[in-house]
């Protein structure tokens, strides 16, 4: 299984990157970890005419937290490095709770947060982190920067909103306006196989009220499904059993899952509901641990 | 210097351009002139003739493939090896010197942690990997490590005992 063959470039610069996208003209590809990329191209499913490395651009493998709690997390920054990162635990934890369950140790060494945003698979597990979180991505092309939420970055399977000559060159956390809280979980048959349904919730609160509230669903539809409604019953209010009850109904009813080999779409749907309900009544525990 | 064309593309071999890569193998240098689409997988195997690393999946799953690649397992089958232009890289031929096993090996060895042994390479270096970074580990945190190597034939148990017992050993000759 080999991929067909392609002009190799190695920038070593941003904006040498971005000149070689568009001379590319659509059949260049941005190769960071590989984690995905190289193992489509190997079985056809991707056949780019330029692969544009950009592994030996320095200054972008980073991951940062502002002074108001902001996040940023470059494009090399891998997930062995969030999964191993003080900051996030200490900061983030619903992408803390994600980070160490993303493919499988070894993926993690070199597969990135970015790409696999980039990559926009449906049962990917950071886009569904990052709509919860209200994230942002920093795509960058010849005529400057611009910022992409999250949930308008994925356009549909596989597809996601960068022009042919943009690169995805950060992943923002907006700075939290209450106690950030939440987390992830994700049903697999075993380690690294596909999700057969995970469940990212992220929410702000104080004074014992939800001020902010997202829920991103993987794997349980045509691309990563933004749970609104669910999460949106959950804000201005206390978190209690009811109200725990009624956004992870919310939650399952956005599901659009099909049946496949993993489980009936009635059994994921179930999944999602028994997750939006652990993640909540994990989040009242350390609410009432920190009270 | 090897020039892989010929032996992994026969029917392709003139008129394509390859690269010089230059790669630290197991401490050293080797050259070969690579397609962009050679893998580094195959570089290991059939240009420096390392047939220590396996590849078992080809997909990115098993683990076979596994090397150290500045020092962390990374699954080679899923690396170009135009991508390992000018850094390091340890297969399982690195972990042994020329007249001692490397106490990962003499565990498996000890605590018969191989059948088939199509899996040993990729989860030795993994293991390596891991005792470099916690040179104790609990039995869960290796279960965790080698999580991203498959085996089809043991059942892990004899596996984590000999990573086990590798780290019981180096601690030892530290404490000595």
């Amino acid at each position: 299984m080999y991929p067909t063959r392609f002009n190799y470039e190695s920038p070593k610069s941003i904006a040498e990157a971005i000149a070689l996208l568009h001379q590319g003209g659509g059949e260049a590809k941005i190769l960071a970890g590989g984690q995905s990329l190289v193992p489509m191209m190997r079985l056809r499913f991707a056949a780019p005419e330029m692969i544009v490395d950009i592994n030996n651009i320095p200054g972008l493998d980073y991951l940062t937290v502002d002074a108001d709690g902001t996040i940023h997390i470059g494009a090399l920054c891998r997930h062995s490095d969030l999964e191993k990162s003080s900051l996030l635990m200490a900061h983030q934890p619903t992408m803390a709770a994600a980070a160490p369950v993303i493919a499988d140790p070894i993926v993690r060494n070199r597969g990135t947060l970015v790409g696999s945003l980039c990559h926009a698979d449906p049962q990917g597990d950071w886009s569904s982190v990052m709509m919860a979180l209200g994230g942002i991505v920093v795509a960058q092309g010849p005529n400057g920067r611009r910022s992409i939420p999250a949930a308008d970055f994925v356009k549909g399977p596989f597809q996601n909103m960068l022009a042919f000559d943009e690169i995805a060159i950060e992943a923002i956390v907006p700075a939290p306006k209450g106690i950030p809280n939440g987390g992830y979980l994700k049903l697999e048959r075993r380690v690294g196989d596909f999700a057969t349904a995970g469940v990212a919730v992220a929410v702000e609160s104080s004074q014992g009220l939800i001020i902010r509230a997202g829920i991103g669903l993987t794997g349980v539809g045509g691309s990563t499904i933004n749970a609104t409604a669910a999460a949106q019953s959950l804000v201005g209010a206390p978190l209690t059993a009811g109200s725990i009850a009624h956004a992870a109904d919310l939650a399952a009813q956005a599901a659009q899952p099909r049946s496949d080999h993993r489980g009936s779409a009635s059994y994921k749907r179930q999944i999602v509901k028994t997750f939006v309900v652990r993640i909540l009544s994990g989040v009242v525990e350390s609410m009432e641990r920190a009270a | 210097m090897t020039s892989l064309n010929e032996e992994v593309f026969p029917d392709q071999a003139s008129n394509v351009p390859v690269r010089k890569v230059t790669i630290r193998i197991n401490g050293e240098n080797r050259s070969a002139n690579v397609e962009p689409r050679l893998l580094l997988a195959h570089l290991i195997r059939q240009g420096f003739n390392l047939t220590g690393t396996h590849t078992g999946c080809d997909t990115s799953n098993c683990g076979a493939c596994t090397v150290l690649f500045d020092g962390q397992p990374i699954k080679s089958c899923t690396m170009l090896a135009i991508q390992a232009d000018g850094h390091d890289v340890m297969t399982v031929e690195g972990l042994a010197t020329a007249s001692e096993l490397h106490p990962i090996q003499e565990g498996f060895k000890d605590e018969h942690g191989l059948q088939c042994g199509f899996c040993t390479p990729g989860m030795m270096l993994t293991a390596k990997a891991l005792l470099d970074e916690n040179p104790d580990p609990t039995e869960d945190e290796v279960r965790w490590a080698l999580s991203g190597n498959l085996c089809r034939c043991t059942g892990y148990q004899n596996i984590v005992k000999s990573v086990m017992w590798a780290a019981r050993k180096i601690n030892n000759q530290a404490a000595n």
